[in-house]
């Protein structure tokens, strides 16, 4: 049973928004004294989370659970899916379009710094959306 | 690795002072340069200065999602727009433009002793 448990929409293209669910997240995790590794590392996942949604998707939404030993991040959208996952975690590997590159993302980090920064991490994608799970352990 | 005031790195840099003029004199350690924000996600060297490239708010967001950063200083002459500094100053992040491209303000931190504080060697990937 979560102790706390809020969900946020993410909405396609939307950049100008790209990182409140983050920002959200940080002062919830300030409010609860957590160690600042654990609030760091939870923002980077919850972040990524939020351009992949932002960049790849026609939009999704976050779920954040906050549980006495972990944070769980469910990161949901509807869209095209990832084609080849094993190929989505390597690092440096990007389909984003170029005009996300100017914005400093789409450099095929995402994944791999969800994955980095996470203690259990599980993607499933099909052709109508993606579903990536993130927990933190306290 | 020695401790160097935002003020020493005002005047290192040539910098202008676009935001936080009161926080000078705190000091920082570490820095890191970047214009792919994914990079410095991707770090996990201590860093409390970030110097970029990249004038958008997504470098107020990555120094906010990243907690340790302090100082945002843009380089080649650069100068963020309105929103960069409004979401910047609710961040309580200091903001400076230097006319140095990104090598070169690196490279004057460094050797004035601002380096990095990281258990790779150099903030090396191994």
């Amino acid at each position: 049973m979560a102790l706390y448990s809020k969900e946020f929409e993410v909405k396609a293209r939307d950049f100008d928004s790209a990182g409140e669910v983050s920002s959200n997240l940080r002062a919830i995790l300030k409010q609860l004294s957590l160690a600042p590794d654990i609030v760091r590392r939870s923002c980077i996942v919850c972040y990524e989370a939020e351009m992949n949604i932002i960049i790849h998707s026609y939009g999704g939404t976050i779920k954040i659970e906050i549980f006495e030993d972990r944070i769980r991040i469910i990161a949901e959208d509807t869209g095209p899916g990832i084609e080849d996952i094993e190929l989505a975690m390597k690092e440096g590997y990007s389909t984003a379009p170029e005009e996300i590159r100017e914005m400093g993302f789409g450099a095929g980090m995402g994944l791999p710094n969800i994955k980095a920064n996470s203690d259990f991490m599980d993607i499933k994608s099909s052709k109508d959306g993606t579903v990536v799970v993130a927990e933190i352990l306290f | 690795m020695l401790a160097v005031k935002l003020r020493e790195i005002k005047e290192i840099l040539e910098a202008q002072v676009l935001l936080g003029e009161e926080k000078l004199e705190e000091e920082v350690f570490t820095a890191c340069g970047a214009d792919l924000m994914s990079d410095v996600l991707a770090s996990r060297d201590e860093k409390a200065v970030l110097l970029t490239g990249l004038t958008n708010v997504q470098v107020v967001r990555t120094a906010e999602v990243v907690g340790d950063i302090k100082c945002i200083i843009f380089v080649r002459g650069k100068s963020p727009g309105d929103d960069v500094l409004e979401q910047a100053k609710k961040a309580g992040l200091v903001v400076m433009k230097t006319k140095y491209p990104l090598y070169i303000a690196c490279g004057l931190l460094y050797s004035n002793g601002l380096t990095c504080r990281s258990g790779e060697k150099n903030g090396a990937l191994q």
